[in-house]
């Protein structure tokens, strides 16, 4: 029992394969969409997606998109889609660091700080998807590494 | 004629130039490949974008559509959105698409505004004395979708706050090497019935697309992908432009070679001539030069055997 999975943002096709199961975060609540589920269209909100085949779990961070369900065949529209391994942690680092600076010097509710808040949500979705999703790599150094951003 | 050393300069210059020219068109030819990969990236989200949104459109009892995709009655203001190159010597290229857009909006009953995308497109409409609205010049090469979607955002915006009634997007699109068309796309009000051969594709191959649930509304679904499918089309209008640029460039820079290389050629002859030329005149010189010498030898020889003779 398996559905198809496409995940596609606008500059490239992130992910396609098979799953038994995705779990997307939809606006009004996380998702597990098995195979016939009834054929479904829903915002997605920022967080992750989880593709679930046999013993293999798949992590992308989703920034915002829509989601379309088939019977057999799930397709999401990403605003901007990472998979887990592909995420560069030197880089959303970096983003967030900028993204903080940002947010102290901007006047609030102006579009620069929402701006700001925004690339700071993302960067922190992509840190927090490392530390705790990405395989292999829970060493006590990365999670010391990211453990700061954890509390917020 | 000029002289053997002139010529000779000349030619290196020419084929100075001729190497310029050459890198020049294996650059553009790379990039042609490169811009064509990435307009092929943008396919798959374009295609499942447009397939949901007909669909949404098409749903029975849909009296108010977004307001993205509601033409209005009456037309005040149109807005143009040209794409041009920022760098010259791509050959017709921004000629082409600037004549087709002056003569496309030229007897437009209604005041036209333009945003320019590319330096060439800004200079020519501000000298013609033309109400640009914003400027976007500088896109990098392969730019990412980050890169051009506040484009979009820009003029979704001029739409919703009723200052254009209609949008048009002005681009060249590849079509190959050596075609590339001028090609002007209404892109708002968004219309998902207009005759645009996509709508055929979707309709022939499509099946049976039972009644879908909505999350949250299909309301909120349409006001999350239609904003992202106007941006994607500015994004694919850039990227299909910037295919063109370089593929007329290479052209260009092809042409550009060969003449070289002809000139190079033709002054070449012109070189061997002259040096023949300096030859003979150095052979007349030095056999003449021996022949006076002969003669004076001869004439010295006779005089001195006359003197024998007297003496």
């Amino acid at each position: 029992m398996s559905i198809k999975c496409e995940i596609v943002s606008q500059d490239r096709k992130v992910w396609e394969g098979e799953a038994d199961m995705v779990v997307v975060p939809g606006k009004s609540g996380e998702m597990g969409i098995l195979e016939n589920h009834a054929p479904l269209l829903s915002t997605l909100r920022p967080g992750y997606i989880k593709v679930v085949h046999g013993k293999d779990e798949e992590i992308f961070t989703v920034t915002g998109g829509v989601v379309e369900v088939l019977p057999d065949k799930v397709t999401i529209l990403a605003d901007a889609s990472e998979r887990v391994d592909e995420i560069d942690i030197k880089r959303a680092e970096e983003a967030r660091k900028r993204a903080e600076e940002l947010l102290k010097q901007t006047p609030p509710s102006t579009a620069e700080h929402l701006a700001a808040q925004a690339a700071l949500m993302r960067a922190k979705l992509r840190l927090e998807a490392v530390q705790r999703f990405r395989r292999g790599k829970r060493h006590p150094q990365v999670q010391s590494g990211t453990s700061e951003e954890s509390g917020e | 004629m000029a002289t053997a050393r002139e010529v000779k300069l000349r030619i290196r210059s020419v084929k100075n130039i001729a190497q310029i020219t050459r890198a020049l068109q294996a650059v553009s030819a790379s990039k042609v490949q490169r811009a064509i990969a990435q307009v092929e990236a943008t396919r798959p989200y374009a295609t499942k974008a447009w397939e949901v949104l007909t669909h949404l459109a098409t749903q029975p009892g849909r009296e108010h559509m977004h307001p993205l995709m509601t033409r209005r009655a009456e037309v005040k203001n149109i807005l143009v959105a040209l794409i041009t190159s920022d760098r010259g010597l791509a050959g017709p290229y921004n000629t082409n698409v600037l004549r087709f857009t002056l003569k496309r909006f030229a007897d437009s009953p209604v005041p036209v505004h333009y945003v320019t995308i590319g330096k060439k497109g800004r200079e020519v409409l501000h000298r013609r004395g033309k109400h640009i609205i914003a400027d976007f010049s500088g896109i990098p090469d392969r730019p990412k979708f980050g890169d051009v979607s506040h484009i979009g955002r820009l003029l979704v915006e001029e739409f919703l706050e009723g200052r254009a009634d209609e949008i048009y997007l002005i681009y060249t699109d590849f079509i190959n090497m050596l075609r590339q068309n001028p090609t002007a796309k209404k892109l708002l009000p968004l219309e998902v019935d207009s005759g645009e051969q996509r709508v055929q594709q979707f309709a022939t191959s499509k099946r049976v697309i039972p009644a879908y649930i909505y999350e949250p509304s299909d309301q909120e679904i349409l006001d999350v992908i239609v904003p992202r499918f106007t941006e994607l089309q500015v994004y694919h209008a850039v990227l299909e432009s910037q295919a063109s640029e370089h593929a007329a460039r290479m052209v260009a820079m092809k042409n550009a070679t060969d003449n070289a290389t002809e000139l190079a050629d033709a002054l070449q002859l012109e070189y061997n001539k002259a040096r023949q030329a300096s030859i003979t005149r150095e052979m007349l010189d030095i056999a003449g030069g021996a022949e006076a010498m002969a003669q004076a030898m001869a004439e010295k020889a006779r005089k001195a055997a006359a003197k024998a003779a007297e003496g």
